[in-house]
């Protein structure tokens, strides 16, 4: 089972009865995988702030919730956490936080664990499958026994690794009964003050209660080399020093104070291995206990075996040397409607604020269009402050672009802003009717729930012209002629305006066209111009013409529209 | 002894369902196995790595430089990217197929030449064009079952085993085709 199936099952068996999520690698098969079990109701939230307030509702309202997101959603999901960390739990509440050290699929590397001091939350951390499943459980064990939401804490690794997994029946845990209770639920001053006293008080609970926690584990072997250690880093600590002594921490934060200064007395060098933030090292280092930890272990990335072998052990590995071959970094699919888009914003030399999503990878070469990306919905504000502060005409070149899901995520904030603020700016919504990246989840305007029902989808369209905004245009994505003639147009509007950019995923089922480009090899004056848009399914022949490989084409027709001496041919394939 | 296999390629090329397959076998005969994927953007015409290690009870989910005994490469320039992690006596099943990335598409790096030669040299490979086989049964996209086919000559597991570990993992109506092409694999190698 895969890291994020178990912790779907782990839900299941759990007798958890709400979930709420917003996609994000590597998060995202929680929910998918959550959706399956009819006893759970499970949906798309529009971003990770709303799927923890849905969990957490559930909560109060008595039954068993989870809310799973990546790493920075936990950041938009942090203004509800904090607070629900004051009112407690009723049905026991889980929030999923997977973080990404090594930066398969994210804008940064940081490291939920920090978050989860600040908002005191207790963190728990499987470091397998199974684990990750039976730390479900737990995880709804001490929450509802502790009155506090608990974070899952998995990574990468975890969550797409796949191990054996043992599954048992589910848990029917009786809906518990709701009371009023404004001074526990109802967090204004008077009432949080006391409640924060509680939370401090939890948390200290928790951190004596943890020495005895059967998921905080020491295992005593040769004490010359002890570890603390937990998560994925764990099995690195066993897969190189079997025999270490190896403290394994189930829950990292608290951190079971005695039963670490019990473990750091009875090895004769101890050494913190932890991904990411000296999190755990800190805390050790600050109750005068000697360690080594980020002295020698780095900041950056994912760990492994060889570097404890290097590091602790001090062996020559004998490793070759990578060969040294040209990087193969991801690009956007042949027949993406992004590339048609983003070949028209090139020709026009306009700047793009970006977003968060595939369309990401228009900025990288060959077509350098995007120039900016922070979070998800931080296009269109961005360019708004660019406008605030340079004036109208500087952004007269400028566009942002937004995916759709992205747009529901957050964007649709910033664009309210640029109408109440009076923008000038030019917002190109492209509109592929999914979430792409993350592997093609629905949302609150393609008409599909999770659970696959069909529902009336939000119109962007109508929902832009809600907002007042005059210029909304629709275009089809692989019109190139229409899009620029509407880009000029827009662009030098003196106002805020809209472009919708429509064509579905070239991934998503039963979107295939039904063509292949070929070339046409006596008319190719080898200009070059087909090859611009950075198509992986066309090649230079080292003559100078065309190739295009027919098992990748996708029969856009982008490098046909381009092609300007009839040299490539759509056929009906 | 834990046996540490690599499958690597470009995003889009079908590493997820091999790993599978070889998930599913190891695991019907009984061993500890985990597996290890990329998701996300990676997966995006990037270049992808996935890890399986079976054994008795395996720790790291990830194979580590110097250590795997099959390296399984659906395209030659990621073979030379991670032939490095081909333990000494280690085998090189090599998928014969070209595929330019941006960056040499944009100009900016060049190909490298004699990328087979270069590798035989050094280490065990075995090869095959398996997508001019693929074609020439009818569907390119089966090759990389042609590829998994050589492969398996260098596990542990009958041949029958990975017939039925096949027919477990794809969809129903292409079994027949993924048969003939991991027996094109099998056997041909």
């Amino acid at each position: 089972m895969l890291g994020n199936e178990a912790i779907a099952r782990g839900a299941y068996e759990a007798g958890v009865k709400v979930s709420a999520a917003y996609p994000g690698t590597p998060s995202t098969e929680i929910s998918e995988n959550i959706a399956l079990y009819d006893e759970i109701y499970a949906e798309w939230s529009p971003n990770e702030k709303v799927a923890t307030e849905v969990a957490i509702g559930a909560s109060i309202s008595g039954v068993r919730a989870m809310a799973s997101m990546k790493h920075v959603g936990v950041n938009v999901a942090s203004d509800p956490l904090y607070t629900i960390s004051y009112s407690g739990v009723n049905g026991g509440l889980v929030l999923v936080a997977a973080d990404d050290p090594g930066l398969y699929s994210s804008q940064n590397e940081q490291d939920t664990r920090c978050v989860a001091r600040a908002a005191l939350v207790p963190v728990l951390e499987p470091s397998d499958s199974q684990e990750a499943k039976d730390f479900v459980k737990t995880a709804y064990e001490i929450s509802e026994k502790y009155d506090t939401p608990v974070i899952l804490r998995t990574t990468t690794r975890l969550a797409h690794s796949q191990g054996v997994v043992t599954l048992e029946e589910r848990q029917e845990i009786e809906d518990k009964p709701y009371e009023r209770n404004p001074a526990k639920y109802v967090m204004m001053p008077a009432n949080a003050i006391g409640r924060h006293v509680y939370v401090e008080q939890r948390m200290n609970a928790l951190a004596q209660d943890g020495c005895g926690f059967a998921i905080n584990r020491a295992e005593y072997r040769d004490t010359s080399i002890g570890f603390i250690t937990s998560g994925i880093p764990y099995q690195y600590v066993r897969e190189a020093c079997p025999n270490a002594s190896v403290l394994k921490l189930g829950m990292v934060h608290p951190l079971p104070k005695k039963l670490i200064e019990e473990f750091a007395q009875k090895v004769d060098v101890l050494y913190i291995f932890e991904e990411l933030e000296p999190v755990i090292e800190e805390q050790v280092k600050s109750w005068g206990i000697k360690a080594l930890g980020k002295e020698i272990f780095t900041l950056q990335g994912e760990y492994s075996a060889n570097m404890i072998r290097e590091k602790v052990l001090k062996e020559d590995l004998h490793i070759k040397e990578p060969a040294k071959v040209p990087a193969r970094p991801p690009i956007l699919c042949p027949g993406c409607p992004h590339r048609s888009v983003y070949s028209v914003l090139s020709k026009l030399k306009i700047h793009a604020a970006g977003d968060i999503g595939c369309y990401t990878l228009g900025a990288l070469p060959p077509l350098n269009v995007i120039d900016t990306t922070v979070c998800m919905g931080s296009s269109i504000s961005t360019l708004h402050g660019m406008e605030k502060a340079k004036g109208k005409e500087y952004v007269k070149n400028w566009v942002a672009v937004i995916g759709d899901s992205t747009f529901m995520h957050t964007g649709v904030n910033s664009l309210m802003n640029m109408v109440y603020n009076q923008a000038t700016g030019t917002v190109i919504i492209l509109d592929n009717s999914t979430t792409g990246m993350t592997g093609h989840q629905d949302h609150a305007a393609t008409g599909k729930t999770l659970k696959g029902e069909t529902v009336p989808a939000i119109n962007i369209f109508n929902l832009c012209k809600a907002m007042g905004i005059e210029s909304v245009t629709e275009v089809n994505a692989f019109d190139t002629e229409a899009l620029e003639r509407v880009i000029k147009e827009e662009v030098a509007r003196d106002a805020v305006s809209v472009i919708i950019t429509k064509s579905p995923c070239v991934l998503l089922k039963g979107n295939v066209f039904p063509y292949k480009c070929t070339p046409v090899e006596d008319k190719c004056k080898k200009c070059g111009m087909c090859l611009k848009p950075g198509c992986p399914a066309l090649r230079k022949k080292s003559d100078g013409t065309i190739a295009i490989d027919e098992t990748m084409c996708n029969g856009c027709g982008l490098c046909e529209q381009l092609c300007k001496f009839g040299a490539i041919e759509r056929v009906k394939g | 002894m834990t046996k540490n296999i690599m499958i690597v390629g470009v995003g889009g090329q079908g590493t997820l369902l091999t790993s599978r397959i070889l998930g599913g076998i190891t695991r019907d005969a009984g061993y500890d196995v985990k597996l290890s994927e990329v998701h996300g953007m990676a997966q995006r015409g990037g270049s992808v790595v996935t890890f399986v290690r079976y054994g008795e009870a395996v720790a790291e989910p990830i194979v580590e430089a110097g250590c795997a005994d099959v390296l399984i490469a659906f395209e030659k320039l990621e073979a030379l990217r991670y032939a490095h992690f081909l333990k000494e006596d280690g085998v090189l099943i090599l998928n014969e197929q070209r595929m330019e990335p941006i960056t040499v598409l944009t100009g900016a790096a060049a190909y490298p030449e004699h990328i087979v030669e270069d590798l035989e040299k050094e280490y065990t490979v075995f090869k095959m064009d398996a997508m001019e086989e693929a074609k020439k049964l009818g569907n390119a996209k089966v090759f990389n079952i042609i590829v998994l086919g050589m492969a398996a000559r260098h596990m542990d597991f009958s041949k029958e085993a990975w017939l039925s570990a096949i027919e477990k993992t794809v969809p129903p109506k292409t079994v027949e085709i993924n048969r003939t092409a991991f027996l094109k694999g099998y056997e041909g190698a």
